[in-house]
């Protein structure tokens, strides 16, 4: 059997704004009905890229296949795609109604059978039918960002896009809203592109997450790859505080520059691998005591703790370098700062990247 | 103790009072509101009082009487046609303007960008000039004949345009170019209030170009469009340059008519009348379509 035509599939996608390349000729395939975020800092072409498969950006080079057929010149209204912008892009002088069934209207559906589906949406979104009425700018944040995608349900398109829309959302609010998407995705079966400079949120909802960097992809794979096999020291940091040592190999082992160390490669070391860096998480550091030992251990000193709810860190000082240690709050370490500590980790939990 | 406090307590609160009356917000609002009585309220009170005089008189003496507005309103009263007139042509400059502006404010919002700058400060340098000076450069160029306009046509051409001065299209053309700035500004501050987001996001739940403008575009832009129109058609409606300059007198505005019943006629008591006509009906225009439009999204408030 001949391998399926891809879903969405990016061939060399790039947009130069003059002499500026945002997107840089990526390569992407998207399937039918996952979650895939992208996710990059802030100027890394994220958004850049979304226009483009929104239709509100020309692509300079390269091309944009929907279920092969390719889609480059199809204007943003001809699309059966559709996005949630960052501000969420209601339009504030309609009802929350007028705004769900606005695609509706331009496509000249009749009234009643708008408001059929509007009422529909609103029961799916679990808003209030009576909000049909109601002005949105009267809505609350959380409201808003149902209507929002509300209105981008109404014409069932097959894709829909989302521009950082839970960026400028409180906390609280934004971790119950990460959830309702993630089960409106499942309700929906709809293929979602979701874009954000957060990891973070990245992990709670996407199928596969791919890493964005300077207008190109840098790494692909599933939430759990990206956490535990990062392929450069840019996507280890992506992922919040960890712990990266700039190591040189000596024989099979790593010289690390905090007190001329030779620490345990991890199983999987490429055989050319020369000089790069060490990725240790946090919560794969442990506090080595008298009984217990590890494969690396290195002195150092207590330098602060941090609680964080369930969790504890420590940053401990070792020679110049600041290692994060992460611990249950039940497990914390019973000791004062300043306490010299030996702390410790198995090889075969730290990553070794060329990069 | 408590008697003495008590009598004391008296003065302060007049203070307190006199203080809260005093605050720098009032004592700021005396000069203009003062302004604002003496040049602007004072003059529409007197001529509001003596278009309530008997006809050709020029005092008070308590005598009042409505004859003047039923004179207006009489049979074989010809005053109806000044006021058809500038009416008339103010609305037709208002719609005319509308869609001129529309397309340059666009561009000036949108478009142009760094150009926006210099092409708001071309269309700003005439208003430098005297309007009636600008009007008689334009009689220059469109003097039958012996005019820039017919010249050009007849030496090029061969073809003689004939008279285009002293026609109600000339009149129409004069107030759409002296009233342009007044209507083209509004409508900039308009335009710049549509969210380029909320236009792309239109597009992209499947509206067209036309049902963008149609739905999202000039709903947004109606507090610059109702501004600008509003004051275009005020300037227009009160205008008497052009159509004495361009026009030449073959048009009577309401304008000429008034001037026409103080000097020529000696009637101040009519020419009130009809004055006072024009700014109770401009002023309900005004405020029907005002109440309609929040000034403060205008201003940028939401």
């Amino acid at each position: 059997m001949a391998e399926a035509e891809a879903f969405l599939r990016l061939t060399k996608l790039t947009k130069q704004f003059g002499k500026f390349t945002a997107v840089n000729g990526v390569d992407l395939d998207i399937r039918e009905g996952e979650f895939f975020t992208i996710v990059g800092p802030s100027g890394s072409g994220k958004t850049t890229l979304l226009r483009m498969l929104a239709g509100l950006e020309r692509p300079s080079a390269g091309d944009i296949l929907l279920r092969g057929q390719r889609i480059n010149d199809v204007p943003a209204n001809r699309r059966p795609t559709c996005m949630v912008f960052q501000s969420l892009a209601l339009f504030h002088h309609r009802t929350v109604g007028q705004n769900i069934e606005f695609s509706l209207k331009m496509r000249g559906v009749s009234r009643t059978e708008r408001k059929a589906r509007a009422m529909e949406l609103l029961d799916m979104l679990q808003l209030p039918t009576d909000y049909y009425g109601k002005n949105v700018t009267k809505c609350s944040g959380g409201e808003r960002q149902r209507v929002a995608l509300a209105r981008a349900l109404a014409s069932d398109p097959e894709i829909l896009f989302f521009d950082e829309p839970l960026s400028a959302i409180d906390y609280r609010l934004r971790k119950l809203l990460e959830v309702e998407l993630k089960d409106l995705h499942r309700a929906t079966g709809k293929t979602f592109m979701y874009i954000t400079h957060s990891l973070e949120e990245a992990m709670v909802m996407s199928d596969r997450i791919g890493i964005m960097r300077e207008g190109q992809i840098i790494q692909i794979g599933t939430p759990n790859d990206i956490y535990t096999r990062p392929q450069s020291r840019f996507v280890s940091q992506f992922m919040g505080e960890v712990n990266v040592l700039a190591v040189t190999a000596s024989g099979d082992k790593l010289e690390a520059p905090v007190h001329g160390a030779m620490l345990t490669s991890p199983p999987d070391r490429a055989s050319g691998f020369e000089q790069g860096h060490l990725v240790i998480r946090p919560e794969s550091v442990r506090f080595v005591s008298e009984g217990s030992g590890a494969e690396n251990q290195l002195t150092g000193i207590l330098y602060n703790e941090y609680a964080m709810g369930s969790r504890v860190q420590y940053h401990v000082r070792v020679g110049e370098e600041m290692f994060t240690v992460e611990k249950l709050r039940e497990q914390a370490y019973q000791g004062n700062l300043n306490d010299e500590v030996t702390i410790g980790w198995d090889a075969k939990d730290s990553v070794l990247v060329a990069e | 103790m408590s008697d003495a406090s008590h009598r004391l307590d008296e003065p302060s609160r007049l203070l307190a009072l006199l203080r809260s009356i005093a605050s720098p917000g009032v004592l700021n609002a005396v000069p203009p509101l003062l302004l604002f009585l003496t040049g602007f309220l004072g003059p529409l009170v007197l001529v509001g009082l003596t278009s309530f005089i008997p006809a050709r008189t020029f005092g008070f003496h308590g005598d009042w009487t409505l004859e003047n507005y039923s004179q207006l309103f009489a049979e074989g009263s010809s005053h109806y046609i000044p006021f058809l007139w500038s009416f008339g042509l103010a609305a037709a400059c208002v719609a005319f303007l509308l869609m001129i502006c529309y397309p340059i404010a666009y561009g000036m919002a949108k478009v142009f960008g760094k150009w926006a700058s210099p092409i708001t400060l071309l269309l700003v340098l005439p208003l430098f000039v005297s309007e009636n000076v600008r009007l008689f450069g334009w009689v220059i160029f469109l003097m039958k004949g012996g005019g820039i306009f017919a010249g050009i046509m007849k030496t090029l051409f061969g073809l003689d345009p004939g008279s285009m001065l002293y026609t109600p299209a000339v009149v129409l053309f004069g107030l759409c170019y002296v009233y342009l700035p007044f209507m083209l500004f509004p409508i900039v501050l308009g335009v710049s209030m549509i969210p380029k987001d909320l236009v792309e996001s239109a597009n992209d739940l499947g509206a067209s170009r036309f049902q963008m403008f149609r739905e999202i575009e000039v709903p947004l832009a109606m507090p610059g469009l109702l501004v600008g129109g509003l004051l275009t058609f005020i300037l227009a409606v009160g205008a008497i340059s052009e159509t004495t300059i361009l026009g030449g007198q073959n048009i009577s505005v309401v304008a000429l008519d008034i001037r026409h019943e103080f000097t020529y006629n000696q009637n101040w008591p009519g020419g009130s009348a009809i004055a006072m006509l024009v700014t109770v009906l401009t002023g309900v225009l005004v405020m029907t379509l005002l109440n309609r439009l929040n000034l403060d999204r205008l201003l940028g408030k939401r």
